[in-house]
């Protein structure tokens, strides 16, 4: 079952990038600026080396051969040369990857660990004054755009990640909030209350199970808001990841290069979705 | 209608009249320059002082929400409408069209909202007059916005494709468009008014982060994108308070329409 489970979702995996690389590449090909190459206007060429230069780019105008050269030469581990920056995309991304995946990584951490505290001790507590606080605090944060805080917390001298994280946790909040609190409202939770059995023990025999597939399923979308939010929070704090990389490739029309960061960016959502699916089924198979 | 909610309308109001108003409040308009004032502070002339180069900043804030305030709820409504045709009309039909539909859905959803925007941003010409980069950042969010409320509309239209006064609709004869123009769309009338007013608020934050990522409206027009780009030339919060006024109109606005739509959360759950 749960083998089938993966095979299915490899396959949708698979197909999407595909996919997604079939569309991106066309939005590449007829994007307006494509067919101008600034080579040509080398006073050093003669007629015949500008027309051959022509010549190269004619083949690059049926979009099926272009899409399958470019995903030849992936599959080679070549991701082509980045116009902008003039360094081969592979090195560009092998260098960025990592401060993008620890700035994300902590991100998500820090903004969980706020998510849970506040919601589950509003549970708790059960303080109309405290949920309206955490209500309001997410409310207010959710308001802002996600660059304006990417600034805030330049102005602040506050490091990259607590932006992330505040950026991703109003989102997360309110799923998780309403989550817990149908979670506690079953009628299992109230006679176990009524047993007299402590909080945690509760919230980890009573409450995870119940709640923790969907939990799970709203941790794998926060992936893909961190990863978006990480473009403003990179660009603006002049740090060198992935999301800074997206910004310079989209200012400077860097399509080859913004074509690879696509397709890394949904290989790397449909893998946090996925896992979490996966996750979550399994949980809900040992829960059953 | 609570408190809260009528003091939200009467904000989102007031806004949208002043802004309107703009031409009679600030008749120097967004783009006129005091050479010999700039970078100054509020002062009498100029109530939230001026810009690097000398324009009046109340006039632009004015400017701003008028551009923001009025072509939010035009791509809201364009989004809105791709949406109704994609996700309704794939429920409605049912089978290998709505697994296409919600194929290309899912396909979109796969990427960050911001991160599709840039992109598709950086597909289209960035060096244009201001009046076109007005018209691609809004069109663009339109167009790129439908996809979560298509996801609603296709499951909503399903579930109308299979009940019972649909049936007895087509028992009765009335088949293609006419079935979904007459029985199915009014009842998606409710999710596609709930999905319409969430997507200003959201189309408005993402204008907001375009333009200060420098790819949204182009100068000399104003927008709340362009206006809060400002903010990256501030070295301290306390220094120059007024250049956050329209940060803090913007926060003021869409928690305007976030009190407003509390109830069209409702309906479209």
């Amino acid at each position: 079952m749960l083998r089938r489970k993966l095979a299915r979702h490899g396959f949708a995996i698979f197909a999407t990038v595909l996919l997604g690389g079939f569309l991106s590449a066309t939005l590449v090909r007829f994007a307006p600026g494509f067919d101008v190459d600034e080579s040509e206007l080398d006073p050093h060429l003669n007629s015949a080396s500008i027309q051959a230069l022509r010549d190269s780019r004619t083949r690059q105008n049926d979009i099926v051969h272009f899409y399958v050269q470019s995903l030849r030469r992936a599959l080679n581990g070549d991701l082509g040369r980045s116009l902008s920056l003039g360094q081969p995309v592979t090195t560009l991304l092998r260098e960025r990857i990592p401060l993008t995946f620890r700035l994300v990584g902590v991100a998500l951490v820090l903004s969980w660990a706020a998510v849970l505290g506040i919601a589950l001790t509003g549970t708790w507590l059960r303080l109309p004054a405290y949920d309206g606080l955490g209500t309001v605090l997410s409310g207010t944060l959710l308001c802002i755009p996600a660059a304006v805080l990417a600034l805030l917390s330049v102005l602040w001298n506050v490091p990259g990640t607590l932006a992330i994280a505040l950026i991703i946790f109003p989102r997360d909040y309110r799923y998780t909030r309403n989550l817990l609190a149908r979670a506690y409202a079953q009628p299992h939770v109230l006679a176990a209350r009524a047993k007299g059995l402590n909080e945690v023990r509760i919230l980890f025999w009573h409450v995870v199970p119940v709640a923790a597939p969907q939990l799970l399923a709203v941790a794998g979308v926060s992936v893909s808001l961190a990863i978006g939010a990480a473009i403003p929070v990179e660009a603006l704090c002049g740090l060198a990841g992935v999301g800074q990389l997206a910004w310079q490739a989209a200012l400077g029309r860097d399509l080859p290069l913004l074509m690879n960061i696509t397709l890394l960016m949904t290989l790397v959502t449909l893998l946090a979705n996925s896992g979490a699916d996966v996750a979550g089924s399994m949980l809900r198979g040992e829960s059953a | 209608m609570s408190f809260w909610r009528k003091l939200a309308a009467f904000v989102l109001v007031a806004a949208l009249a002043f802004s309107l108003a703009a031409n009679w409040l600030a008749p120097g308009g967004y783009a006129k320059q005091y050479r010999e004032a700039t970078d100054a502070s509020p002062s009498r002339q100029h109530w939230l002082g001026t810009d690097e180069i000398g324009r009046d900043r109340f006039a632009r804030v004015l400017y701003g929400t008028r551009i923001s305030l009025l072509l939010a709820p035009a791509a809201a409504l364009l989004s809105t409408l791709v949406a109704a045709l994609v996700g309704g009309l794939a429920g409605y039909l049912g089978g290998m069209w709505a697994r296409a539909a919600m194929t290309v859905t899912d396909l979109f959803l796969s990427l960050p909202w911001l991160f599709l925007l840039i992109t598709i941003r950086a597909l289209m010409p960035l060096n244009v007059s201001p009046l076109v980069s007005v018209l691609v950042t809004f069109l663009l969010l339109g167009m790129l916005g439908w996809t979560s409320a298509a996801r609603v509309l296709c499951a909503t239209s399903s579930s109308l494709r299979n009940s019972d006064f649909v049936r007895q609709a087509r028992a009765s004869g009335i088949r293609g468009a006419r079935l979904f123009w007459i029985h199915v769309l009014p009842n998606l009338k409710p999710v596609l008014y709930a999905q319409f007013w969430i997507s200003i608020p959201a189309f408005i934050l993402s204008e907001a982060n375009l333009g200060i990522l420098g790819l949204g409206v182009a100068e000399p027009l104003p927008s709340w994108g362009s206006l809060l780009k400002e903010l990256e030339g501030l070295v301290s919060v306390g220094e120059e308070p007024w250049k956050f006024v329209p940060l803090f109109l913007l926060v003021i606005v869409v928690t305007s329409f976030q009190l407003v739509l509390s109830n069209s959360d409702e309906v479209a759950a």
